[in-house]
């Protein structure tokens, strides 16, 4: 099978892969780019594990060809903090302990955060639903939800 | 002396898990994240599309012919044992040879260059298959003669047939579902060959040790040859302490057989077909009380569904009845368990362990005698409730010595307000609208350890290396739960050092070998006690060492914060251990615990299974819409026993995890098999666990911080894992409430698990009818 020549952005920085044309994005990062912060919980985009950001629009990964990330912009967990130093996402979900065994934590920090860009004062309500789409097995979601709302709190006085 | 300084990361404190950087920024490596070397290939099962049937012929042309396809692996291609039964029973074969005995049994593996490639290929086999009858269902399996896959269990104390004699007497039956681990992480193993017979298998498995002594036995190797490590799963749940075996198994085969590393990983659907659940069972129960509520005797029968294997259907179902009391006195009692073959999965271990299925057989008892005698069921379970000398005895003969239900039932009942708030239902329910209210409060009590004695032994590793850092293994896995993270605690407590001086290390069977699964929540009572010893017998050179060399007696020598003083001298920790280290003082020690007071006699049904019972109990109020059965779950509140707890930030956060897990069973969490026997909830499209949206709108969670463990555990502390799996009973007794108000409470609303909205629904319909 002739493989397709893919010319992108991760997290800033240009890159190029080549891929097979069934191939998703998630097994792109994961197997070509070593980029393995993304899982693959269910590869139906049914449970957020792969969530990755595409020209800011919240995806599952799984769900989309590497073909198809030719001139888009991806961010993925491994983008979120700059550096060694953690976003105030990352931070508050230490703090709060709102993660476990730690295997759904990258796709809902990225859903969080596409949220908060959006919407820097989310009522309980709305990232309650907004984090439906993120499945988590262990924590009983509670601490990840004040985590977030306590983030946007701080961000939003921080701006 | 003057000493304020502490270390940071003491026992009983808040400390997050060791990992949780990492795991913020996506750099936890799960087994499915370690590199892969050149030239891995990739497995995938081959499994089953009837739910019985004999094999008459398998036809492998388009699967060998298909892209990227290295070769297939059959039974005939297993070196040695084709079996990876967990007990020894040799009745779970790796792969099917001429009968298959459910829907996903593993058939054969496609072993391609890519993993795409072999699961595509997987599908292109032709099996002809002669069909057979199928049972799912454990009632039919009762009714049709389907044999049990393991001894039943009878537990009996006092006369059934006196206590009979009570001026009440209600029979009844419930079905309580089963449900999928549905870890974030799903099985995997992945397997490099070495030189000779060995193998190193990375998994993520919640027993390395079994994972070892099946490969071995797969491979006909001695266990020695095989090494499994794991770093850390993805959620375990007890759905990969057994589970695993089978993938490793089949990835050490063909990393042997092909001389190349193999990982195997299946697909969610794959995962949820092949690899069993939680156990459903079918409770028929028959309970005697007098007229205040108190109840004579109790004669209950325990069917599950067990699947066609035993795997741990025997301890499971075993636990079921050891649980059927909850934290109830049965003045007479006969339970007997009945683990039923039949054509599905074969069951397996899942939080709490048949626990759940028992305790909410006796919730529903107190529920039928509420509502007959029209009292609030929290009166009942108190009069009920373990008591004193006389009150005191467990169907298995075992003495309830710790009991806290009553303090911790009423300190609950105050804190939430629950009589207010029972009122309140009340009284909007008496208005009739549509959207009714119910609210409950139900108690836990949990017994600790495993019920296989044997199993409740543990080994740590501490080397103490002469710069002053330390390295930590023992034998428990981490899936989250923070036992990694826990165990550094103890250490750092005995050294009185900070944690980050200690660097905590992936389980290994190199390190420390015959572990027991981490299960039974367990893991920080066995392995932080092995890690103590490890530590004191370090500690106990150390301080003989020190004494004659600078001739102080032993007592003279204290470890303070990051300093050891000696006499009047006082020595920075990395000094001190390095002098020792001149002075050749082993600095390395092999830890060890076994669980002291337990045994049990399984013939007789007596004994002491558990060391000790944790407790807990909540309050959950819940809205429904009796048009549609869909429900909001409005507040809950909960108040645990953890004992003395190790590390208070993460006993919570189980707690919590396990409620909305509990959650989960007893309302969204519905396994359903089709007429010819496919289970057709095999992803989290059709399988819904709960949500971020779905969780109590108020969600008050305490540990009771008087609580300390009567027993000499781990700095009196209390298992944490499984008990609180059953808090959320009340979330379905509340469910109950609202649905029995349309018909005035006159009647049990005697709903099943889960209680779905359609159940709900069908249960209102039913009431009203009436």
């Amino acid at each position: 099978m002739s493989k397709i020549h893919v010319t992108t952005t991760v997290n800033g920085d240009e890159v190029e892969f080549l891929c097979d044309s069934r191939e998703t994005l998630l097994d792109v990062l994961r197997d070509r780019l070593n980029l393995t912060g993304a899982k693959e919980g269910c590869g139906t985009g049914d449970c957020g594990a792969c969530s990755v950001e595409v020209d800011g629009r919240l995806v599952c990964s799984c769900l989309m060809l590497g073909a198809e990330a030719e001139g888009k912009s991806i961010a993925t967990v491994e983008g979120i903090a700059e550096g060694e130093e953690l976003h105030p996402l990352q931070k508050k979900f230490i703090e709060y302990a709102a993660l476990q065994c730690g295997i759904c934590t990258p796709g809902i920090l990225v859903a969080a955060k596409n949220l908060l860009e959006r919407n820097p004062d989310p009522t309980e309500t709305e990232v309650r639903y907004w984090l439906a789409g993120n499945l988590c097995r262990c924590t009983g979601y509670d601490k990840i939800i004040r985590a977030v709302m306590d983030t946007a709190k701080d961000m939003r006085e921080a701006s | 002396m003057k000493q304020t300084v502490s270390i940071r990361g003491a026992t009983h404190t808040d400390l997050q898990h060791d990992s949780a950087v990492k795991h913020v920024t996506g750099r936890a490596d799960y087994t499915d994240d370690i590199a892969e070397p050149i030239g891995t290939l990739h497995a995938y099962l081959g499994t089953s599309t009837v739910a019985h049937g004999r094999i008459r012929d398998i036809d492998f042309d388009a699967v060998k012919s298909a892209p990227g396809v290295v070769g297939i692996l059959t039974a005939a291609d297993i070196p040695g044992v084709n079996d990876v039964s967990p007990t020894g029973r040799h009745d779970e074969p790796v792969f099917a040879t001429d009968i298959v005995e459910f829907w996903g049994q593993p058939i054969f593996a496609v072993v391609a260059e890519s993993r795409d490639q072999a699961r595509r290929a997987a599908a292109l086999a032709k099996v002809d298959y002669e069909i057979l009858p199928h049972v799912t269902d454990a009632a039919d399996a009762m009714a049709q003669g389907y044999p049990h896959v393991t001894e039943p269990l009878k537990l009996e104390r006092g006369d059934v047939a006196e206590g009979q004699k009570a001026p009440n007497r209600i029979k009844g039956q419930m079905r309580v579902g089963g449900q999928d681990h549905t870890y974030l992480e799903g099985h995997i193993a992945f397997a490099e060959p070495g030189e000779d017979e060995d193998v190193i298998v990375h998994s993520s498995t919640q027993h390395p040790s079994e994972a070892q002594h099946m490969v071995a036995h797969v491979l006909g190797v001695p266990s020695h040859s095989v090494v499994v490590n794991v770093r850390r799963m993805g959620g375990g749940f007890g759905g990969k302490e057994s589970q695993m075996n089978l993938f490793c198994a089949v990835a050490a085969v063909a990393a042997k057989k092909w001389n190349r590393a193999v990982k195997i990983r299946p697909d969610r659907d794959q995962d949820m077909e092949s690899t069993g659940k939680r156990h459903d069972f079918v409770v028929d129960y028959d309970v005697a009380f007098d007229e205040e509520g108190r109840i004579h005797a109790v004669e209950g029968q325990f069917a599950a569904r067990c699947g066609w294997t035993s795997d741990l259907s025997g301890p499971v179902t075993d636990r079921a009845l050891f649980h059927a009391d909850n934290a109830y006195f049965y003045p007479h009692v006969r339970l007997t368990s009945r683990p039923m073959k039949t054509n599905t999965v074969s069951n397996t271990a899942f939080r709490g362990f048949g626990g759940p299925q028992g305790v909410i057989a006796a919730e529903r008892m107190v529920e039928e005698i509420a509502y007959q005698l029209g009292k609030d069921p929290l009166e009942i379970r108190k009069l009920n409730f373990y008591g004193g000398p006389g009150r005191d005895l467990t169907p298995y003969h075992q003495t309830v010595e710790d009991n806290v239900i009553l303090r911790l039932v009423e300190e609950l009942e105050e804190d939430a307000d629950y009589q207010a708030r029972r009122r309140a239902v009340l009284d909007h329910n008496a208005k009739g609208g549509l959207i009714r209210k119910g609210i409950a409060l139900t108690p836990v009590k949990f017994g600790i350890s495993f019920t296989a004695t044997w199993y409740n032994q543990a080994g740590a590793l501490v080397h103490l290396y002469n710069d002053g850092s330390i390295m930590l293994n023992h034998g428990g896995t981490e899936m989250g739960q923070g036992l990694n993270t826990k165990v550094a605690q103890v250490v750092a407590d005995a050294f009185q050092v900070d944690i980050d001086r200690i660097k905590i290390t992936k389980t290994t069977t190199e390190k420390v070998p015959n572990t027991s699964a981490t299960a039974a929540s367990s893991g920080s009572d066995l392995n932080g006690m092995a890690a103590q010893n490890a530590c004191d017998q370090i500690k106990t050179r150390l301080v003989e060492w020190a004494a004659a060399k600078w001739n102080v007696t032993e007592e003279e020598v204290r470890f303070l914060p990051n300093e050891v003083r000696v006499g009047d001298d006082v020595h920075g920790f990395n000094d001190f251990i390095k002098a020792a280290y001149m002075d050749r003082v082993q600095l390395s020690a092999a830890g060890f615990y076994k669980t002291p007071k337990i045994h049990w006699d399984r013939a007789k049904g007596q004994g002491r299974p558990f060391y000790y019972y944790a407790y807990g109990a909540s309050v959950s109020e819940v809205s429904v819409d009796t048009l549609t059965g869909e429900y909001v779950i409005d507040r809950v509140d909960v108040l645990h026993d953890v004992g003395k707890s190790l590390n208070p930030i993460l006993d919570k956060g189980q707690v919590e995890g396990a409620f909305v897990q509990g959650m989960g069973w007893l309302t969204t969490e519905e396994l359903w098999w089709d007429q010819k026997g496919q289970l057709k909830t095999h992803a989290p499209s059709t399988y819904k666990i709960p949500l971020a949206s779905d969780i109590p709108r108020v969600f008050n969670v305490k540990l009771a911080d008087w609580s300390e463990n009567r027993e000499l555990t781990i700095k009196r502390s209390k298992a944490v894992g499984e008990p609180p799996f059953m808090l959320p009973i009340s979330v379905f007794e509340a469910l109950g409430m609202a649905v029995a108000s349309v018909a005035d409470y006159r009647e049990c609303p005697r709903l099943d698990a889960p209680a779905t909205p359609e159940r709900v629904l069908m249960a209102i319909d039913r009431l009203q009818g009436a």
